[in-house]
């Protein structure tokens, strides 16, 4: 083919819209009557709800209901478990989770109570304060250690403890190899994870049409279809009389996905009930306390390693935080049980992990999805291991790496997916060195840093590794159909949230049809359009619905080349697919539109051949026998101000392996998006909750996302190995900038406080926290 | 987030917001730039009644240089205070400070006055008008009143406002000759609140000795705190590197009880304190020794 | 309330009540929900529009205080009625500086005086410029690559 598409860095088809204020986000829908919901919320992290006044609530002027979770009648139910456990042998699970409304119990802040319904969303505010709630509060379970104590009061009622789950997974036998290793390395490690954050807020608009019978929502979700079909069986319709629609999403990141929240069951329902448009708009101080968010996990963990710094085992035991409920059952704790294995050739491994119920807001999948626990124990530990037996840390990770007649790499454990961890394809070794070659590792170590420390400057060096699950099951469909226009038409059920979708999709249709990215609408995200399919996740969108739409767009190419090979008399193998024609190669004169061949093969008078199909459309679907695995080095210079323990970042390195590369344009945003994330996470980002369960910097002005004079220029590059699980040969990106972070800013700053003998085992660091380190260490800040 | 409802008035003299300030008192709130007032009122922590919008008062906005000082209506936007030259020339260590007051965004709509009534203790304002020894004009319908800087902050978000009361106008003094200024601060992210900041200000003798010196910090207690025994330290001595780290080392051990929150420790705080104190000591001597 | 504002050269008369805060209302009232809403504290930026030619937070003021006023949303920025973008748009879309595009009216609008007065800013100008806006997608690398691009631009002359 003559113009290359797949591969290329195209401008994105979705940005006039957006650069001009078009396009069409959830808050931007205007429907005529339309009321406006508000919720009220628990101020308490534990109580017990006794009583609910609304009735001064409904005198105010402009409110039209208020109700409650009695008012909801059979419609109350929980939420469905999204993720069931996998299916590991030693595992405990106790399914808890979230309600629509809460009754009798309160179990975070946050938690919805009531909803007011107005004619804005003012005066339903107004209304929220008159409200009157009898409550008696109960002791708030805060702290993962303290909540598994004996006397530990109890988030819910029902079970012995607030064990949500307990599992265990081994490979070979880590007690045995323990006994016999030269060396062990042993530290208790705590990794935090923060909020997702995204610019937009949720919200959920419903319209139902008693006319038509037909139920419209527009969602701020990642996975329009499964809310569709949860939604219709819960308000007892068919599947085909309710649409929803994720238009336009400001950001996703994880907790927009599939999660039935309060907010968007009961809204719905509303709708239904008043026969009116209602809309929720969540604004920022609720998306702190509703939305969910990623929280702690405390590690207990070992090495074994020969004295020439080879791992013999890792032993690794975790407390995981879930929240009040676990709506999204196990995933985030399995990732980080799975990832911690990293690129590395770990002969023996035990894991296990006690997953926690606490009164604070439910933990769910956010950007990196508990992958950024695992990796930065792993690191860690290579870390200290490479300093007490003073080998480089480039070489003790070159060392211990998978080579790659080692792939397919079989962990022998389950993964998120349900399926062994099995790497598909790797090939670590060139990125660390190209990681360290773009840094200028030896140069650094050797000259530079010694020369500025006997400046009195503290510059240190971080570089890491890690790898990603990607792209995992079950699987996505899409339809591609060639317009009479000559236009392509494509649909997807996933949604979109910024990832370009609507251009790197194009791109893989242009490249089997031959047309220009311009003349192919990619349509995600409507379930009236696509019906069939799972969600963006799990860096799972170019691999999954990517393959699916390849899969569609090979079978239309076949259709166009039958027809255009007839129409034209020459052999398909003659023929040449661009500039929206076929034609005949090396002769262009001879050639046919794509959109001609659409109208004769939809002839609305004569006879079709018996057996053939109307019109140049095709449907196909794509489910990956299991995950894709990403990896990739970050490589990072800081600069710490001695006394203020200020740290400026002078250089970042991102070498990155995600297989076939669809736009690099979109990957390196998505890179550089993703570290911008993992430095707020690492340096600036904290959910600080206090011993009451009060989420206390629950605003933009205390939770600190990075700015532009926080985040570095990342500079990058790629290593293409190719995941022979999928025709495209692609993996996930999505997550991967996010994921190694934590670990390299530890390496980093120690390196550079090195004069200090300073241990960094906790994420997020800061300024000050560094300070509180080097005073408990004893050498105190100058 | 959406504010409660209120009565809006917005006045176009003086007079007439000191009559509407007289008839609601208590029940009413001025609003200026609206950049702490609004976002309070969003989270519906603040409810006034009534609002009495200042913006209208065109005679409210103005920088003129005379011969008692530097006058600044208190409508004055961050904005005009960061590009006047006026201030840049009058006043640099207002200049050298207004960068850090927010983002542009907010400089474009915050406004002096609306600052120093805030009486945020993080807030850069307060401590660049004690450090200058600035005095404030307050107007109420039945008094006029000046006020110097130093006795104007009382507490957290507390001054000495009455409810019927609105500041007019800021004077700052001119400069004694041979002296130097110099502001900074140090915060998580570049325009948030800081950590910790100090505006400092000394001023030399004949022989190069320190005369003056003032050393006014922000974030460190509930209103800017001046560190007095740290200047009283400094007090007829030559500004020696030694000098200096001792008064710094005072200033954060002695002078201030500094908050401990999320973001910083009370140990984090005294250590910053000793650093910026030091740093905005050793830049201000050096501008004192080259000023006229 | 009367409010007669003139919005991206268009006059528009309401009546609302005082509370109304002018992000609400350029979205809600007058359908223009090109202005985006992230935080209502002014810290985000995601609202940021012309006040009389400067940015400022839209969620921080109140629409009766625009009465008499002109407001420049990101609706008014590409020419009317043509297909066309404006260079800062256009150097955005070049240089991949948005993804969700959520957050992007409101650095548009606060890029737009700046690149006017700063025909030749330095990498840490653009981004101490940029600093009052947050983005959760980009990093920022390609935002500031887009205010290099449109000043490049415009000192062509194109
Ligand atoms: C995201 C963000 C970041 C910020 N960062 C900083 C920062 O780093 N440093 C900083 O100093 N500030 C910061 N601010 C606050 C900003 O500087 C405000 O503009 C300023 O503190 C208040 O000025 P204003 O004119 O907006 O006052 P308003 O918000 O209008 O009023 C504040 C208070 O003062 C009263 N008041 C106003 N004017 C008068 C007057 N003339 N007489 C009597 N009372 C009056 C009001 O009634 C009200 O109680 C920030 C604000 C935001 C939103
Ligand atoms: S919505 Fe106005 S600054 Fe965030
Ligand atoms: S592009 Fe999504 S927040 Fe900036």
């Amino acid at each position: 083919m003559a113009t290359r598409y797949f591969g290329e860095p195209i401008k994105r088809n979705e940005d006039p819209r957006l650069l001009k204020g078009e396009a069409l986000f959830v808050d931007d829908v205007h429907l005529p009557e339309m009321l406006h919901a508000a919720f009220l919320r628990s101020d308490y992290a534990h109580a017990r709800l006794k009583g609910i006044d609304v009735s001064a609530a409904l005198e105010h002027e402009g409110v039209v209901a208020v109700y409650t979770a009695d008012d909801l009648g059979d419609y109350w139910q929980p939420g469905p478990l999204l993720v069931p456990p996998p299916p590991v042998e030693r595992l405990t699970f106790h399914q808890r989770t979230q309600v629509p409304l809460a009754k009798d119990k309160l179990r975070h802040v946050g938690e919805p109570i009531a909803v007011v319904v107005a004619t804005s969303r003012y005066i339903a505010e107004d209304a929220l304060q008159d409200i009157e709630l009898d409550v008696e509060p109960l002791t708030p379970v805060v702290g993962l250690e303290s909540a598994l104590e004996s006397d530990a009061a109890l988030v819910h009622d029902g079970l012995d403890s607030n064990l949500a789950a307990h599992v265990i997974q081994e490979k070979g036998d880590y007690a045995a190899i323990r006994a016999k290793a030269e060396v062990l390395i042993k530290r208790q490690f705590v990794y935090d994870h923060g909020a997702a954050a995204a610019m937009e807020n949720r919200g959920v608009v419903a319209d139902w049409d008693s006319k038509a019978q037909q139920l419209k929502i527009w969602d701020t979700t990642q996975a329009p279809i499964p809310i569709r079909n949860g939604l219709a069986a819960m308000l007892g319709l068919s599947e085909s009389q309710v649409q929803v629609i994720a238009p336009f999403l400001g950001g996703g990141f994880g907790p927009k996905i599939m999660m039935f929240y309060p907010e968007e069951v009961v809204v719905p329902w509303i709708a239904k009930q008043l026969g009116r448009p209602v809309k929720w708009i969540e604004d920022r101080q609720e998306n702190f306390f509703a939305t969910t968010h990623e929280r702690s996990q405390i590690h207990d963990s070992e090495i074994a390693l020969s004295k020439d710094g080879r791992i013999l085992g890792v032993s690794d035991t975790f407390l995981h935080d879930t929240g009040a409920y676990a709506p999204y059952g196990l995933t985030v704790p399995i990732n980080s049980q799975c990832t911690l294995l990293g690129p590395y050739d770990v002969p023996h491994y035990y894991s296990e992990f006690k997953a926690v119920f606490t009164n604070t807001v439910i933990v769910t999948p956010y950007r990196g999805a508990g992958r950024q626990h695992g990796v930065f124990v792993m690191e860690r530990l290579l870390d200290i291991a490479a300093k007490e037996l003073a080998i480089d840390r480039v070489e003790i990770r070159k060392r211990n790496y998978l080579k790659p007649d080692q792939f397919p790499h079989n962990h022998e454990i389950i993964y998120q997916d349900f399926a062994p961890l099995i790497y598909d394809s790797g090939n670590y070794l060139p990125a660390l060195e190209r990681a360290a070659e773009m840094i200028d590792y030896d140069n650094f170590i050797k000259t530079e840093q010694p020369q500025l420390m006997k400046q009195g400057k503290c510059v240190g060096l971080g570089i890491v590794s890690y790898v990603e699950g990607t792209g995992i099951g079950p699987y996505e469909g899409a339809r591609v159909k060639v317009d009479a226009s000559g236009k392509i038409n494509v649909a997807t059920g996933v949604g979109t949230q910024g990832q370009g979708h609507f251009t790197s999709f194009a791109q893989i249709v242009a490249e089997q049809l031959g047309v220009d990215i311009e003349h192919i609408r990619v349509v995600t995200g409507d379930t009236s359009e696509f019906g069939w399919g799972c969600g963006t996740f799990a860096s799972r969108g170019a691999v999954v619905a990517g393959n699916a739409i390849h899969a569609a767009a090979v079978r239309v190419r076949k259709k166009v080349l039958k027809h255009a090979s007839e129409h034209l008399e020459a052999a398909e193998e003659d023929l040449v697919l661009e500039g929206g024609k076929a034609f005949v190669k090396d002769v262009p004169t001879k050639s046919v539109s794509l959109g001609e061949l659409a109208q004769m093969s939809n002839p609305l008078r004569g006879a079709v051949k018996p057996g053939s199909e109307p019109g140049l459309e095709a449907t196909d679907y794509f489910g990956p026998e299991r995950g894709a695995t990403a990896s990739g080095v970050h490589a990072m210079i800081v600069e710490i101000d001695p006394e203020t323990m200020m740290l400026e970042i002078k250089k970042y390195i991102v070498v990155h392996d995600c297989g076939k590369v669809i736009n690099p344009m979109i990957l390196e945003g998505q890179i550089q998006g993703g570290v911008a994330q993992g430095i707020g996470n690492a340096f600036y980002e904290e959910l600080v909750y206090d011993d009451d369960g009060q989420l206390t910097n629950a605003s933009f002005m205390d939770y600190l996302i990075p700015t532009a004079n926080d985040v570095p220029t990342v500079e990058s590059d790629h290593v293409e190995t190719p995941s022979p699980l999928n025709p495209l040969g692609v993996k996930g990106a999505g997550e991967a900038g996010a994921i190694p972070v934590g670990p390299l800013f530890a390496q980093a700053i120690e390196d550079a406080l090195s004069g200090f003998n300073l241990e960094i085992l906790k994420i997020p660091v800061s300024p000050g926290k560094l300070f509180e380190l080097l005073q408990e260490s004893g050498d105190g800040a100058q | 987030m959406k504010p409660a409802p209120f009565d809006y008035h917005a006045p176009t003299t003086l007079a007439e917001a000191l009559a509407l300030l007289d008839e609601y008192g208590f029940d009413a709130k001025l609003l200026a730039g609206g950049q702490s007032l609004v976002p309070t009122m969003n989270f519906r922590l603040a409810l006034p009644e009534i609002l009495i919008d200042i913006n209208h008062i065109a005679d409210l906005a103005f920088v003129r240089n005379e011969d008692d000082g530097l006058h600044i209506g208190a409508l004055t936007r961050h904005a005009e205070l960061e590009r006047s030259e006026l201030v840049a020339e009058k006043a640099p260590l207002l200049a050298e400070a207004m960068p850090n007051v927010a983002h542009s965004q907010i400089r474009n709509r915050g406004t002096i006055g609306g600052s120093l009534a805030h009486a945020d203790p993080a807030a850069e304002l307060p401590a660049i008008m004690i450090a200058l020894e600035a005095r404030f004009r307050i107007q109420s319908q039945s008094d006029d009143r000046w006020i110097a800087a130093s006795d104007f902050f009382v507490d957290l978000f507390t001054t000495e406002l009455e409810a019927e009361e609105i500041l007019t106008e800021i004077v700052i003094p001119p400069l004694p000759a041979r002296t130097g200024c110099a502001f900074l601060e140090l915060a998580r992210r570049h325009g948030d609140f800081a950590l910790v900041g100090a505006a400092t200000r000394v001023t030399l003798d004949n022989l190069g000795a320190c005369s003056e010196a003032r050393i006014v910090l922000l974030s460190v207690g509930n209103t800017s705190v001046r560190a007095v025994l740290a200047e009283q330290s400094l007090q007829g001595k030559a500004l020696t590197g030694q000098n200096i780290r001792d008064a710094a080392l005072i200033a954060s051990d002695q002078d201030i009880e500094p908050p401990a929150d999320m973001h910083a420790t009370e140990k984090y705080r005294r250590q910053l304190t000793k650093v910026l104190a030091e740093r905005t000591l050793t830049k201000a001597l050096e501008r004192a020794t080259s000023a006229p | 309330m009367n409010v007669c504002v003139t919005v991206n050269g268009k006059v528009y008369e309401r009546v609302v009540e005082p509370r109304l805060l002018l992000s609400d209302f350029l979205r809600h009232e007058l359908n223009l929900t090109g202005t985006h809403v992230g935080c209502e504290q002014g810290v985000c930026g995601a609202c940021t529009v012309l006040l009389n030619g400067d940015p400022v937070r839209s969620c921080l003021i109140f629409a009766v205080q625009a009465h008499e006023q002109e407001i420049m949303t990101v609706e008014g920025l590409a020419p009317a009625g043509t297909d066309k973008l404006h260079p800062l748009q256009e150097a955005f879309r070049d240089a991949h500086g948005l993804q969700c595009g959520f957050c992007t009216p409101g650095f548009l609008l606060t890029l737009l005086p700046f690149i006017e007065e700063n025909p030749n800013p330095t990498e840490q100008e653009i981004r101490e410029a940029l600093s009052g806006n947050l983005c959760r997608c980009t990093g920022y690398q390609n935002i500031v690559k887009a205010v290099k691009l449109a000043v490049e631009t415009a000192e062509r002359g194109e």
